[in-house]
């Protein structure tokens, strides 16, 4: 799925700039905890979490992660902001929570990229 | 091209706010980086005040140019654009003299000025290409907003490509320097409490070994790893410690060692769940008890040596087949071959901005 698509699903808001809006999202990630992010997350996933930190971004780059939703309208600080632009990972905010976009991705035919627990 | 750069992102009338400061894209960025000079078309076709309007149309058609500046005896007297021509036709009129239809209040430009002096210029003004004088006044040039648009895609691609070419010289260490046995070695220091920080040193090591040339999981496995090692000696140690990577081309070994207070048993810290640490670091996404158990996941060999009151090392191995080895044949041919096309490109733009008229 493009990133403008999942944009226009979860009616975000973009917060950082100069990222291809065309990149290809190959699925998608729930979690607030990073280290379940860093566990259990596969490459090109498009993360969605309620956790703001500075954290969040640096744990996309380490993970490949396509881009990030903040839920239920939450925003990081100018930093991460700036910290994201930097490493080029786009940041975008929605006002519906976790559970109603994971199910509008799901719905649009946006595949997990969660492995379960072994 | 002609207004292509011209009502977008430049925010010319605007303060800027902290918050908007955080979003200025690098397109904008170059407006303030790049000179006139750099992008400004030279030499300049130019006219003389004497010369007929039927001269100029030949000179707009033949040169591919809507306007010209207007010299004479060395000094910028008027421009003369495609509209003045159109009038003279209008006017069945061609015979008559540039310095009839010229226009003479022109606004110029300095060289050494940033290029969004030229788009803020472009905006006010509305006329279509500006002159550009040197320090003395002297013509030198001649900018239009096509020439703003090629100039920062120009630099744009040399973004691009300065990392490829980082890469491709990162890739060749192994095989330019010749020994029975080299590596490389990387050193961090890691500041306890320093969350502000922390995943700054993967960020850099992880980055490191792409332009070694490592494959995206490698290096995957190898930042998820040493960012929570990293975040381990922020969050758990009495003063911080040290991140030692040390690159080899068939081998990566990633090692933090601190001084206290050390693991009282190694085998709980590693039970997925257990954790010691406090409220304020979970709320960070952290301190779940998953980072041991998340590291063991990415390397091939983990080690722990603890002593309560000394200290931990910490040791992750992570061991590339023969088609993953850094500085090997079979993935420099590709980084060769890609830096190749990155130097072709890289004069194709050297010899394109010396052939514009």
């Amino acid at each position: 799925m493009e990133l403008k698509q999942v944009i226009d699903l979860v009616e975000g808001e973009v917060l950082t700039s100069g990222f291809d809006i065309n990149r290809d999202v190959k699925g998608g990630c729930g979690a607030d905890l990073m280290s379940d992010v860093l566990a259990y997350i596969g490459p090109g996933a498009l993360l969605l979490t309620g956790l703001c930190s500075a954290q969040v971004v640096r744990t996309a780059q380490m993970a490949d992660v396509a881009a990030i939703v903040f839920v239920r309208g939450k925003r990081p600080s100018l930093e991460t902001i700036q910290l994201a632009n930097q490493e080029r990972i786009p940041l975008i905010t929605s006002v519906h929570g976790m559970f109603e976009l994971c199910g509008r991705l799901h719905e649009a035919g946006l595949p997990s990229l969660e492995t379960p627990a072994s | 091209m002609n207004g292509a750069m011209s009502e977008g992102p430049i925010r010319t009338d605007r303060v800027i706010t902290d918050g908007a400061a955080g979003l200025i894209t690098r397109v904008e960025e170059l407006a303030y980086e790049l000179k006139v000079h750099e992008v400004m078309t030279s030499p300049v076709k130019t006219v003389t005040p004497d010369m007929r309007m039927s001269e100029v149309l030949v000179l707009f058609r033949d040169a591919k140019v809507s306007g010209a500046p207007v010299v004479a005896h060395g000094d910028l007297v008027g421009i003369v654009s495609i509209a003045d021509l159109i009038r003279a036709l209008q006017e069945n009129n061609t015979d008559a003299a540039v310095s009839e239809y010229m226009t003479m209040q022109v606004t110029t430009l300095e060289a050494s000025s940033p290029v969004i002096e030229a788009l803020k210029l472009f905006k006010t003004t509305r006329v279509g290409r500006l002159p550009v004088v040197d320090q003395a006044g002297k013509l030198v040039g001649i900018i239009t907003k096509g020439d703003i648009t090629r100039g920062v895609l120009r630099a744009l691609e040399n973004d691009y490509q300065e990392e490829e070419v980082r890469k491709y010289r990162a890739s060749h260490l192994f095989e330019d320097i010749v020994s029975d046995r080299t590596s490389l070695i990387l050193r961090y220091r890691i500041k306890q409490g320093d969350f502000a920080h922390g995943g700054n040193a993967s960020s850099h090591i992880k980055r490191a070994l792409l332009r070694l040339g490592a494959s995206p999981q490698i290096a995957r496995r190898c930042g998820i790893a040493i960012y929570e090692a990293e975040m381990n000696l922020i969050i758990h140690t009495t003063n911080g410690g040290t991140i030692r990577v040390e690159i080899e081309p068939h081998q990566i070994l990633m090692e933090t060692i601190d001084d206290g207070p050390g693991i009282e048993d190694i085998d709980l810290a590693m039970t997925p769940g257990y954790s010691t640490a406090p409220d304020s670091v979970r709320e960070l996404g952290f301190g779940a008890g998953m980072g041991l158990k998340n590291i063991q996941r990415c390397v091939d060999d983990m080690y722990i040596d603890s002593t309560v009151g000394r200290g931990t090392r910490l040791e992750m191995r992570i061991f590339m087949k023969p088609e993953e080895q850094l500085g090997d044949a079979n993935s420099t041919g590709e980084w060769a071959a890609r830096a190749g096309a990155a130097r072709a490109a890289a004069r194709e733009a050297a010899r394109e901005k010396e052939t514009i008229p």
